[in-house]
């Protein structure tokens, strides 16, 4: 126990306590209130709108495409090596963030990137068309790099825990396959799929380095707005920063719970 | 004359690996049958091949003389009870008996009180909205049987329903099952391994082995005449001794210096080395006038309403299973003994 009460304490709740103190900060070292009021400001709410809508999309998205390629290996008939492929590439995909994830993709996808340039030889003008990866699809691409890998790894033992039994007593007592899946399959996925949608939505809400690194802070995201108040040159008021920062674990705090009664929910019916 | 379900010629290979073999058999309709067998004899697939989760490489499938042999298991109006239950996890126990009716589009107030009608017959009407993990396994698989029930099926299945549960459970359930059963008058096909389950339960009892028919037949018949070996040493304790054929026609048989007898004939020429097989209740620690040996007792094994001798006669074990009488005197390890069996008793099996 004692680790464990040393380890949360020191990366845990000491920065926790230590963040909460600082939010409440003014620029001259008082107490004050001031940051959290100034949390209903245009730019703060902007930067909080844009950091649930980039990363509700990837989650949704990437929980959707990720949920449908983990069936398609799981149980829709691919040979095994597809499954071993997929599981090893996801393991190093759902890793794969930050400035070098940034750079694979303005290298690939950028204005003068390969795939760019390969479109073009097609006939394919992605930026004529409006295209560009410094943008909101573009940002949500990247992150989606790295959301579907994951949405894979977790979907995967809780499709293996759907139990053929199942299957064949619903077919027996005259279900069809979709009914199977709409009364049976599906609903006893839905806390699984759900919470791991709120695992991917946690996964790009806190995500800073890929979208700096992509966008040098062209989008108004809260985790960047964070790092423009603490250490910018511009609009530096530290205590501001902390308020936002804090405003994040208070979502991010509810999205584990959320998540946690689902997992639950999840276990019982799975495990 | 087909029954109301006819195999006919099944037979079912695994990538080449023939699992059922020339599988014949005509159920009545109202009749209980088991498939009584050890694990990879095929009992399971063939049962599967019935409920339509298998198609057989061969061989035709007949249900109330329809062909169904290539029918899709939602088509076939089987009921089936898993051995794990399958209960589904996200429904009540009302919504899980419910299931086939929903999906068959019954109108609502007909489905609930079927539903009702079936929890009462499975003793369990207060159990209507728990869910499967809040029930013992006993009752789960009472709601699973329930829920197989609840479309009337032509035809019921059950895999292995009780190897699941505790030895009490499992006597309960079976008594059950077969009350249920008798009730609605439903033909019935029971997979199991357990010989005591098959002979208590069954109309009749299809041994198998190695995805053969070794034996169809009455509980009784396949108890006191197996028809083979394997037979008669699965269904039942069995003691097999080394013996040579004296004069077949009067089933006279010699063990070392014994001279045995068997009231039927034997197939074995003169000088023949056959087994002779009996049954352990059948022996008695007494002396009789023929059929006696004399050995050393081994172990005596108390098993409640029997006691377990096991006697060391010429080489070979004797088991005597002797019925716990208030006044039986035991014997001890160690202790010569002489032990018998009528000729009615016994037979021999090349």
């Amino acid at each position: 126990m004692l680790p464990f009460f040393l380890f949360s304490g020191m990366f845990l709740i000491a920065p926790a306590i230590i963040l909460a103190y600082r939010s409440l900060e003014g620029p001259d070292g008082t107490l004050t209130l001031d940051n959290y009021r100034a949390l209903t400001t245009d730019t703060v709410i902007a930067a909080y709108s844009m950091s649930v809508r980039i990363s509700l999309t990837t989650a949704v998205i990437g929980g959707l495409v990720g949920f449908f390629l983990a069936w398609a290996v799981s149980m829709g008939g691919l040979p095994r090596p597809f499954r071993s492929g997929l599981t090893t590439f996801s393991g190093v995909a759902s890793n794969f963030a930050g400035v070098p994830l940034a750079a694979a993709f303005i290298f690939t996808l950028g204005r003068i990137g390969v795939l760019t340039a390969l479109f073009q030889l097609i006939g394919v003008d992605l930026y004529g068309g409006g295209f560009t990866i410094y943008s909101y699809w573009g940002l949500s691409l990247v992150y989606l790099f790295f959301q579907i890998p994951l949405m894979v790894l977790v979907m995967l033992p809780a499709l293996d825990g759907l139990k053929q039994d199942w299957r064949e007593a619903a077919e027996n007592l005259g279900a069809t396959p979709g009914q199977y899946w709409r009364r049976v399959a599906l609903p006893v996925l839905l806390p699984s799929i759900l919470g791991t949608m709120i695992l991917l939505f946690g996964n790009a809400f806190g995500a800073h380095a890929t979208a700096y690194a992509l966008t040098g802070g062209l989008l108004p995201l809260a985790t960047l707005l964070i790092g423009q108040q603490i250490s910018g040159d511009v609009l530096n008021n530290p205590g501001l920063g902390y308020a936002v920062a804090m405003g994040m674990v208070f979502i991010m705090g509810l999205s584990i719970v959320l998540y946690s009664i689902l997992q639950r929910r999840s276990e019982r019916w799975l495990g | 004359m087909s029954g109301f379900l006819s195999l006919h010629g099944i037979r079912k290979e695994f990538n080449g690996v023939v699992a059922v073999d020339t599988f014949d058999l005509d159920v009545e309709p109202g009749e209980f049958v088991s498939f009584l067998g050890p694990s990879g004899c095929g009992k399971t697939t063939t049962l599967r091949m019935v409920a339509g989760f298998e198609q057989p490489t061969a061989g035709t499938i007949r249900l109330a003389g329809k062909d169904v042999t290539y029918a899709k298991a939602n088509e076939r109006n089987i009921g089936m009870v898993f051995q794990s239950y399958a209960l589904f996890p996200n429904m009540t126990v009302a919504e899980n008996i419910a299931f086939g009716l929903r999906v068959r589009k019954e109108e609502g107030s007909a489905r609930s009180d079927r539903v009702s009608e079936l929890l009462d017959l499975i003793h369990l009407p207060d159990k209507a909205k728990s869910y499967p993990n809040e029930l013992s396994g006993g009752q789960q698989q009472r709601v699973a049987l329930a829920r197989a029930l609840a479309i009337r099926p032509q035809l019921l299945l059950l895999d292995e329903p009780l190897s699941a549960l505790d030895a009490k459970i499992r006597d309960d359930l079976r008594a059950e099952i077969r009350r249920i059963q008798r009730q609605l008058n439903i033909t019935t096909i029971y997979v199991t391994h357990d010989q005591e389950e098959a002979l208590a339960l069954s109309d009749r009892v299809v041994v198998m082995s190695k995805g053969r028919m070794e034996q169809v037949g009455e509980p009784f018949e396949i108890y006191n005449n197996p028809a083979t070996g394997f037979v008669a040493s699965f269904v039942g304790q069995l003691n097999r001794l080394p013996v040579t054929v004296e004069d077949p026609a009067l089933g006279r048989i010699r063990m070392g210096r014994n001279e045995l007898r068997t009231t039927s004939m034997i197939e074995a020429p003169t000088g023949a080395g056959v087994s002779l097989m009996m049954r352990p209740e059948e022996i008695t620690l007494d002396d009789a006038e023929e059929n006696v040996l004399e050995g050393i007792v081994e172990t005596v094994t108390f098993l409640g309403s029997i006691v377990r001798v096991q006697v060391g006669v010429e080489g070979s074990k004797v088991i005597a299973d002797l019925f716990n009488e208030r006044l039986l005197e035991l014997p001890e390890a160690g202790d010569s003994t002489r032990i018998s069996f009528p000729p009615h008793a016994c037979w021999v099996m090349a």
